[in-house]
């Protein structure tokens, strides 16, 4: 099922600044969204307007091409799982799971039978099967999320929107869960907007990042169009770790201000004029020195994470982080120069193309 | 038993002090709940179980005793549907004066009771600005039963408010959006979601309010009218035996009256048991 989010607006009570302001998002059917960026910035609000649960004062929102109106226009299409997995504290596991269907009005309720067999089914999609007669307070963080998203399906709805489903949940429980709900996602054809704050959950997992930044989507892109050219310098730190160089590009080169670090080519496009370089630390390499060179720069060791040795340089008072690929050897580096010309350049806070 | 007292004499506890503060608060209790609660069982049969068992044979006092109990039992259930709306109003709404709201509900608990017994005589009496009224429309409220309640139902409202109120705010709001999501009517999410997982906290708000209603005095004497057979409460037919000199009867009122409210108490603990398993953690 698509959803069409189109110029929505809300403001909160009494507030000038808009919570979200004319923000438009287009999810194609059976696409995997997720909404980043840093608290604040909208990304609940906006999950929650496309579920009808706060009013918004302009724009709409459309599923399959309807306007929807209230939350009971969407009812039992939409499954939202949220943040606090809201269980119903005195229903077992299965009642919680048999609440969409136990409240249809009687001519379209299945039977007490078909209800239970629907229920049986879904614990055993949540790989739960022996936890349908516990109540919420006897289980774990992700057991109750997993009862919350059996709850969600449970209408058979072809939208799911999930808040910040992992906040929770303990490093390994987290990595598990989020491979499983992809794969989950991919069997049941779902349309699926997750909200977090985590961008390498939202890496890990979408096959889209929306990144919102004041009520406003900065950034909407594939997850390696995002680490190939983001939008803004915000988006770029956002993503990961990024370390920048102030300079000035002079036809056709960017020139660093810090004279360790080497000039390289920029595209034609970029008209001249003073720019940042930023580069993932992985990306900057060590220019060794030439003989009868002096080796300026020294990069003392940090140890070795995920397959790259981490090193620290200082340069003109300030320390430079760079990456090497792990290689056995845990020494000193020296260095005449940092090469960055894998960096991506940003003017004004936007990136210039 | 004996490992209890063996513990109380031993003396290598971690908790500095145990013994000391466990004697202190045994003897203190001793003192002030079970010592009067124990005279109150031995008392009656002083006199002789003949005597006490003519004290059982009143008519005017089960009269009475069935009055109180049945005058508390409606109150505290009259109670249920507005302590639930005022928690309600207290917890989610946003009205302005609330924290005015919140503290005027602890007010029948600070008044003196013969206040409030006079203050609602005078209101509900048959020319009173609120009995006027009602008197033309046919409603008699003050000096019969009707009364009684309204006295009772204006001191046991706290005791409800109180008991839903934590309990409420504990419940996340998204409970409510979570099941409205899943198609629910406004009123399965009012009895489903809202009502059922404050039972527990309704049945104790009721066991209070019902407690505090059946040893209400003051404040409904003055409403009641207190005729014998018709709107006399027990605690005032104990007071009505004193003076008369007649021990034996205004004990063997109060004998009742403690037994019955242990019972009622007993019976309102077990079912709150079994209305909050769920809340039980592993």
């Amino acid at each position: 099922m698509s959803i069409e989010v189109s110029a929505l607006e809300r403001f909160a009570p009494g507030r000038r600044k808009p919570l979200l302001s004319k923000v438009s998002l287009d999810v194609p059917d059976s696409a995997f969204v997720a909404l980043v960026g840093p608290s604040g910035a909208g990304k609940t609000t906006l999950l929650r307007a496309i579920a009808g649960l706060d009013p918004y004062q302009g724009g709409t929102v459309s599923l399959d091409g309807q306007v929807m109106k209230d939350v009971s226009a969407r009812a039992g299409q939409v499954g939202f799982v949220f943040q606090n997995y809201a269980l119903f504290p005195h229903m077992t596991a299965a009642r919680n799971i048999a609440f969409g269907l136990d409240i249809l009005p009687a001519a379209r309720r299945p039977t007490r039978e078909r209800i239970n067999e629907r229920v049986r089914e879904l614990l055993e999609l949540m790989q739960i099967p022996d936890l349908g007669g516990a109540y919420p307070a006897r289980l774990s963080g992700g057991q109750r999320q997993r009862v919350a998203l059996a709850r969600a399906l449970a209408t058979g709805p072809r939208v799911l929107l999930l808040d910040e489903p992992f906040g929770a949940l303990d490093p390994i429980v987290r990595r598990s869960i989020r491979s499983w709900l992809r794969d989950l996602h991919d069997r049941l054809g779902l349309t699926t907007i997750l909200v977090t704050h985590d961008q390498e959950e939202a890496l890990d997992v979408a096959d889209r990042i929306v990144v919102m930044q004041d009520g406003q989507i900065v950034q909407d892109a594939s997850p390696v169009a995002l680490d190939r050219s983001p939008a803004t310098e915000f988006v770029m730190e956002f993503l990961g770790e990024a370390v920048s160089f102030p300079g000035d590009v002079r036809s056709g080169r960017m020139v660093p201000h810090d004279p360790l670090v080497q000039p390289f080519a920029v595209p034609e496009t970029v008209v001249d004029g003073s720019a940042v370089a930023m580069i993932r630390p992985y990306e900057i390499q060590l220019v060794p020195a030439q003989p009868g060179q002096e080796a300026l720069l020294k990069a003392a060791p940090r140890g070795a994470r995920n397959g790259y040795r981490h090193y620290v340089l200082n340069s003109a008072g300030h320390s430079i982080p760079f990456f090497l690929p792990q290689d056995g050897v845990d020494h000193a580096l020296e260095g005449a120069a940092l090469d960055v010309s894998r960096a991506r350049l940003f003017r004004d806070g936007l990136a210039c193309l | 038993m004996k490992q209890f007292f063996l513990a109380l004499l031993r003396s290598n506890r971690a908790l500095p002090g145990y013994r000391l503060s466990l004697i202190t608060t045994l003897l203190w209790a001793g003192l002030l709940i079970v010592l009067p609660l124990s005279t109150l069982l031995v008392r009656p049969w002083q006199d002789g179980v003949a005597a006490m068992l003519t004290a059982l044979r009143d008519g005017r006092m089960f009269a009475a005793l069935w009055t109180s109990f049945s005058c508390a039992a409606t109150a505290a259930a009259c109670n249920l549907p507005f302590g639930l709306m005022l928690a309600w109003a207290l917890v989610r709404g946003q009205l302005p004066g609330r924290h005015v709201a919140n503290a005027l509900i602890d007010l029948p608990l600070a008044l003196p009771t013969a206040v409030s017994g006079i203050t609602l005589a005078t209101l509900y009496s048959p020319n009173g600005w609120l009995g006027a009224p009602l008197s033309r429309l046919g409603i008699l409220v003050s000096y019969n039963r009707l009364g009684i309640v309204v006295a009772l139902m204006f001191v046991g409202l706290p005791f409800m408010v109180r008991a839903i109120e934590p309990v409420l705010r504990d419940l996340p709001h998204e409970l409510e959006e979570a099941a409205q999501l899943l198609g629910a009517k406004p009123w399965q999410v009012f009895t489903r979601v809202i009502v059922a997982p404050l039972l527990p906290a309704l049945v104790t708000g009721f066991g209070l309010a019902f407690a505090r209603g059946i040893g209400e005095y003051g404040s409904v004497i003055f409403i009641a009218g207190n005729q014998p057979f018709r709107s006399e409460i027990a605690p005032l037919l104990i007071v009505v035996r004193l003076q008369e000199f007649d021990y034996a009867g205004a004990t063997a009122i109060a004998l009742i009256l403690l037994v019955a409210s242990l019972l009622v108490l007993l019976l309102v603990g077990m079912m709150r048991k079994r209305l909050a398993l769920w809340s039980e953690r592993a």
